[in-house]
């Protein structure tokens, strides 16, 4: 895949705040990428930059080779889906959309074609002459889209679109909006603070906390190779634990020893460990690694989450299977849950 | 709820005594004749035939276009600065608006006053002029000191109500029209401008009303001879004292009113009616 963006050193501050560390970052054509990460950590801030209404103090924005640092947005290939939509109030349904075109001074007639095939990609066709104010929040989200991809832009950044929307259209719009980004085949960059909302859509997430980037990678490794205790902590639920790499594949933690999976830390250095609550097996206190008592458990749907109070401490364990609390039960788990991560790094 | 409600009746009552019995009155002597007592009293519509004159029709004329006059340009300024006070940072927004709310403070007789003594013959201007070795130019009892009155008066209800709707606009609009392609002018001419026509009514009415129905301007800045439809009721009433008469301008002056208050109105739902009903193609 072809670079498409690239930040490079990116440094914003307001006021006495640092917002942006020195981001670097590479997007590729066609990605679908999230920059995800807790309120006030610069992502909406990096989108912005990337979309030119506000411009960093340091560093530069390559886009398709050239620095756009300058560019007003106006003259960007970049379209912006924005957190309320800011739809305009005044022009219904077909006029929103067809507001970039009509710029570029696109005849009537191609206008009508592309908004109409707008219209059917994100199933609005016969609300043209709709008053976008009276629309529900899920149909105005699909015109804000329209109106973005209708201009044909190369990147579309989405700054927390589906944030206003309740559970369960947020659900389908998610699934939608990467269906949309497969069939317009173009580089969307989306910002949340939703991790489900991330480990579903994205091709590539970009962790970031407190201006700076945690971690880069696909779904599935941010999930199951967490590079620190933040990215561990903010994806997903899980057992965070302390504990000592004494050699490559060995690890102990609360007094006991392990095989595990890692290799190339430092001897005897001091770890992170996490252990995901749905990688530990109930078993008898005979058959356990760490045994304990059931303190508590709750139905959550698919799984029951059960506490386990152990001599060290109280593990999160997701199970199937009913427990009976006060029961004594060992816990159980394999070399590769284990995951170890460096210290350094972490927040 | 009943304990509140009873609160409105001294409210009632004041807006009885003092808005709709006096309003009662004037069309109880607009359709009268003069002389008349209590127990006694004859209806005609001699009144408003009177005012079917030309000199009358003139003089309405006038104030109409004196109005208009004082309304557009009104608009031509403030609205130029109601933007830029959007524009401008929180603190110089507070620092400007106030700039333009004191001179309200004072009263509009002693400011309307104060132009007299800037405009007249051996006023500011000309003694500016003089003193410069140029003509002296003859400023007062113009239509241009008329106009000049009323704008000075008038101008900031219309900068305060477009100023209102323009700090009240949402940022991310106009930056979703410079993402959408749109320079600095397309996203005034076809955002911010169209969105802020609720505030140029607002300020239409708020300029257009007392200007039309305005005395004290056309008195101290028109002299005597300068009649406008508010000289004309006050003459009516104060110095020739025919109130019969009087009533019927000012009934008549009501009607003008109502009626540019509808055109107004009907044309601003019109803007709203064409921009969501507009033809697709």
């Amino acid at each position: 895949m072809k670079k498409l963006i690239e930040f490079k050193n990116i440094v914003k501050g307001f006021d006495d705040t640092i917002v942006l560390k020195g981001i670097n970052l590479t997007i590729h054509e066609n990605e679908f990428v999230t920059l995800l990460g807790p309120s006030g950590c610069g992502k909406t801030t990096l989108l912005r930059i990337l979309g030119g209404f506000i411009e960093q103090n340091n560093g530069e924005v390559y886009f398709d080779g050239i620095e756009i640092s300058k560019l007003p947005p106006y003259k960007r290939e970049i379209n912006t889906v924005f957190q309320r939509y800011a739809l305009f109030p005044h022009m219904n349904v077909y006029d929103n959309i067809a507001f970039g075109l009509r710029i570029k001074k696109t005849s009537e007639e191609i206008i009508k074609q592309k908004v109409e095939k707008m219209l059917r990609l994100v199933g609005l066709v016969g609300f043209e002459k709709r008053a976008v104010t009276l629309l529900s929040g899920g149909q105005q989200q699909r015109v804000a889209i329209a109106r973005a991809l209708v201009n044909e832009p190369m990147v579309l950044l989405l700054d927390e679109p589906l944030g206003a929307l309740d559970l369960k259209l947020r659900k389908e719009m998610q699934i939608e909006l990467k269906k949309i980004q497969k069939e317009v085949g173009i580089t969307f960059i989306y910002v949340t603070h939703d991790q489900e909302e991330a480990l579903t859509m994205s091709d590539k997430i970009v962790v970031m906390n407190e201006g700076e980037i945690q971690q880069i990678g696909t779904p599935t490794d941010i999930y199951n190779e967490p590079e620190n205790r933040f990215v561990a902590d903010f994806i997903g639920e899980s057992n965070i634990l302390e504990g000592i790499m004494h050699d490559d594949y060995v690890v102990s933690f609360d007094g006991i020893t392990f095989d595990c999976v890692d290799y190339g830390f430092h001897d005897n250095e001091d770890v992170d460990i996490v252990i995901r609550p749905e990688d530990i097996d109930i078993v008898s206190v005979e058959q356990g690694k760490i045994h304990g008592q059931v303190i508590s458990s709750l139905f959550k749907g698919v799984h029951f989450e059960v506490f386990v109070k152990s001599a060290h401490r109280e593990w999160m364990i997701h199970t199937t299977d009913p427990v009976v609390i006060n029961d004594q039960v060992g816990l159980s788990f394999y070399p590769e849950d284990i995951h170890v991560m460096s210290k350094l790094g972490a927040y | 709820m009943k304990l509140y409600r009873s609160f409105v009746q001294p409210y009632l009552f004041w807006m009885g005594v003092f808005i709709v019995v006096p309003m009662l009155l004037i069309l109880f002597y607009a359709f009268t004749t003069s002389g008349n007592n209590i127990i006694s009293f004859r209806f005609t519509l001699d009144n408003f035939i009177r005012f079917g004159e030309p000199i009358f029709l003139r003089v309405l004329l006038r104030s109409l276009s004196i109005a208009l006059t004082t309304t557009i340009i009104s608009i031509l300024i403030g609205y130029p600065v109601a933007y830029l006070i959007s524009q401008s940072n929180e603190r110089m927004q507070t620092l400007l608006i106030l700039l333009i709310t004191i001179p309200m403070w004072i009263n509009m007789l002693v400011r309307t006053y104060a132009w007299i003594g800037i405009l007249s013959e051996n006023g500011l201007i000309n003694s500016f002029l003089a003193w410069l070795g140029l003509p002296t130019l003859n400023l007062m009892y113009t239509d241009f000191a008329v106009i000049l009155g009323m704008v000075y008066n008038f101008l900031p209800f219309m900068i305060l109500s477009i100023y209102t709707v323009l700090a009240k606009l949402d940022k991310a609009l106009i930056q979703a029209s410079y993402d959408l392609g749109a320079n600095k002018f397309q996203t005034f001419t076809k955002i911010i401008l169209p969105l802020s026509v609720p505030g140029i009514i607002s300020g239409i009415t708020l300029v257009f009303l007392p200007a039309v129905s305005t005395f004290v301007i056309p008195k101290f800045l028109g002299g005597g001879n300068y009649v406008l439809i508010g000289n004309l009721i006050e003459t009516q009433f104060i110095t020739v004292g025919q109130w019969n008469f009087g009533s019927a301008i000012s009934m008549i002056m009501a009607s003008v009113i109502m009626l540019s208050m509808f055109i107004t109105k009907r044309f601003d739902q019109d803007i709203e009616e064409i921009q969501s009903r507009k033809e697709v193609g």
